[in-house]
């Protein structure tokens, strides 16, 4: 589906992703995991175009997509939800929704986007309570789970996660991994998530790379990297656990 | 006439130049909005508005009905053409090189009216006749009502733009965050564009119902610009309520001090009030301070 090739992102003259390359197919979950600064974000932005890079190659659904516009890579069906959920607080829940379906909106599909955002809130249900509420005064995990639900409402076929669990308590997060992994089964969607959370990521997911100041430095089954000493060491926290334990 | 009917008539004359205020303090948010700049050709677009007006009306003799419409579609193209061909090629846009350029294209406007227009101060008719209407004391202009109506009716289609349709929502969302909205797939160059064509519109339209009042000449556009641009700061910029309040407010203020101390402070009365606003309170009277600063672009 996606498949991006030595991929050199630059911020000025600082180079943040070094010959980056990964793939996701049909219907995979793909965890990218790291530590912080180490690239995770910049590999989205690179795909969705919101940081083009300068060279290397993406392409999904057979088509090119280095160097397009981000709202023209969305239209194409790969919907980013960014770092920090980004939601758009001043606005309503509903009206969140509805742009998250802006470029399918016309007056012909009015019903289906309702029936959308019906499907959004069956969902994610405390949604719906929130509907007329303003997006800003949601607590983190109900914004993620609007930010979840405005991506979903463009009809990806390919979700970018950035760090769901980022800044939420340990319970409200299990809960965010537990409806992805709920979009996985029921929606069927391809996702490529990015984590700080290792091992929740790798748990959700079938394959996964690791990243480190800009390369990718393993590829492999989620199984492999959870069973994998080194990963366990960097980035699972298995040892230091042992010593505690 | 006694005070009090005078200080009516100054709060009625003050309501309606406040009301032109509110409208070119709108045009400044939009556009503050979707770009973060401070757009210092809006007092053009009021100008070139009034004697794009005169022109259709007066010159050529094209009843109200014709005119006002065609102004206001010459003004929304200025606005277009402006964008495409000073904003939007500029490839590393920062604030500061977007404002520069604003104020260049604001020389440019007021040199290209001078020579249609000449330096004369050119006349607008009312739109039903000068005979003033009795009003608790004070005679009313019947052009007062106009500037007031069509105020209204400008301010509510434009919330129901941005409250009830998609464009004006994706607008909003973008002036919330650019790239959030990228994200939606909406064209964030295209809803530049859009505010642009919006802002000159609603310039031409303040334009074109204060001339009958002030008259209109290629170098009024400074003036009315600031004015608006003090109350776009005095409401909080960037904030749609704020600006028509703090419109209203400028221009009654205005009006009163020109009346009740001297006719000589009327435009120092706005300045005072925006220094002040700038020293007191950059966020404006509604604002939250910390978006008190520039948003970056
Ligand atoms: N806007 C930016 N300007 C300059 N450097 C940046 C910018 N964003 C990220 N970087 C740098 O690029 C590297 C990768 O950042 P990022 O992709 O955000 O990492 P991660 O998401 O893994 O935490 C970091 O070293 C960071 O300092
Ligand atoms: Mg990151």
């Amino acid at each position: 589906m996606l498949r991006i090739k030595n991929i050199n992102t630059y911020y000025g003259k600082v180079h943040a992703l070094k010959n980056v390359s990964i793939h996701v197919n049909v219907g995979e979950i793909v965890a990218l995991i790291g530590a912080n600064g180490a690239g995770k974000t910049t590999v989205l932005n690179s795909i969705s175009g919101i940081t083009p890079p300068r060279e290397g190659e993406a392409i999904f659904k057979g088509v090119n997509i280095l160097g397009l516009p981000t709202d023209q890579i969305v239209k194409m069906g790969i919907s980013q939800i960014p770092e920090g959920r980004q939601i758009f607080a001043p606005l309503t829940v509903s009206t969140n929704l509805e742009l998250g379906a802006y470029h399918r909106y016309s007056r012909k599909n009015k019903s289906s986007l309702k029936k959308d955002i019906e499907d959004v809130f069956s969902f994610f249900p405390i949604l719906r309570e929130r509907r007329n509420q303003i997006a800003g005064t949601l607590s983190g995990g109900e914004q993620q789970m609007l930010a979840i639900g405005r991506a979903l409402m463009s009809k990806p076929s390919l979700l970018l996660l950035d760090e769901p669990s980022m800044g939420l308590a340990p319970m409200i997060s299990k809960d965010i991994f537990r409806m992805i992994s709920r979009l996985k089964d029921e929606l069927k969607t391809t996702i490529l998530i990015v984590e700080q959370n290792a091992k929740a990521a790798l748990q959700l997911a079938d394959r996964g790379y690791v990243i480190e100041t800009g390369k990718i430095i393993m590829e492999e089954s989620s199984k492999g990297l959870l069973n994998n000493k080194e990963v366990q060491r960097a980035y699972l926290g298995k040892e230091k656990k042992e010593i505690w334990e | 006439m006694p005070l009090y009917s005078q200080i009516i008539q100054y709060v009625l004359s003050g309501i309606t130049i406040g009301s032109v205020y509110a409208i070119i303090a709108l045009g400044f948010n939009i556009i503050y909005n979707s770009t973060s700049i401070i757009n210092f050709a809006q007092g053009e677009f009021v100008m070139l508005g009034g004697l794009t007006m005169i022109f259709f009306t007066v010159m050529l003799k094209f009843p109200l009905v014709i005119g006002f419409p065609l102004t206001v579609l010459v003004l929304t193209l200025i606005g277009i053409i402006m964008e495409r061909f000073t904003i939007s090629p500029i490839k590393k846009p920062t604030v500061v090189t977007l404002i520069i350029v604003t104020i260049a294209v604001s020389i440019l406007f007021k040199g290209v009216a001078m020579l249609v227009w000449g330096k004369d101060t050119h006349f607008l008719p009312p739109f039903s006749g000068e005979k003033g209407i009795a009003f608790m004391g004070a005679s009313l202009n019947p052009q007062y009502i106009w500037v007031v109506g069509i105020t209204v009716v400008v301010v509510v289609l434009l919330s129901i733009f941005f409250k009830y349709t998609i464009i004006g929502k994706a607008m909003t969302a973008c002036a919330v965050n650019r790239t959030a909205a990228s994200l939606m797939g909406i064209n964030v160059k295209r809803m530049v564009l859009l505010s642009f064509a919006l802002s000159a519109a609603i310039g031409g339209i303040a334009g074109i119902i204060i001339a009958p009042i002030t008259l209109m000449a290629y170098d009024n556009g400074a003036m009315l610009g600031l004015k608006g641009f003090g109350a776009a700061v005095l409401g909080g910029l960037g904030n749609f309520y704020g600006a028509i309040f703090a419109g209203l407010l400028l221009g009654v203020m205005e009006s009163l001090g020109a009346g009740l101390i001297h006719s000589g402070y009327k435009d120092a009365i706005a300045l005072l009030v925006l220094l002040l606003v700038l020293f007191i309170k950059p966020s404006g009277i509604f604002g939250v301070t910390e978006v008190s600063g520039f948003k970056k672009f």
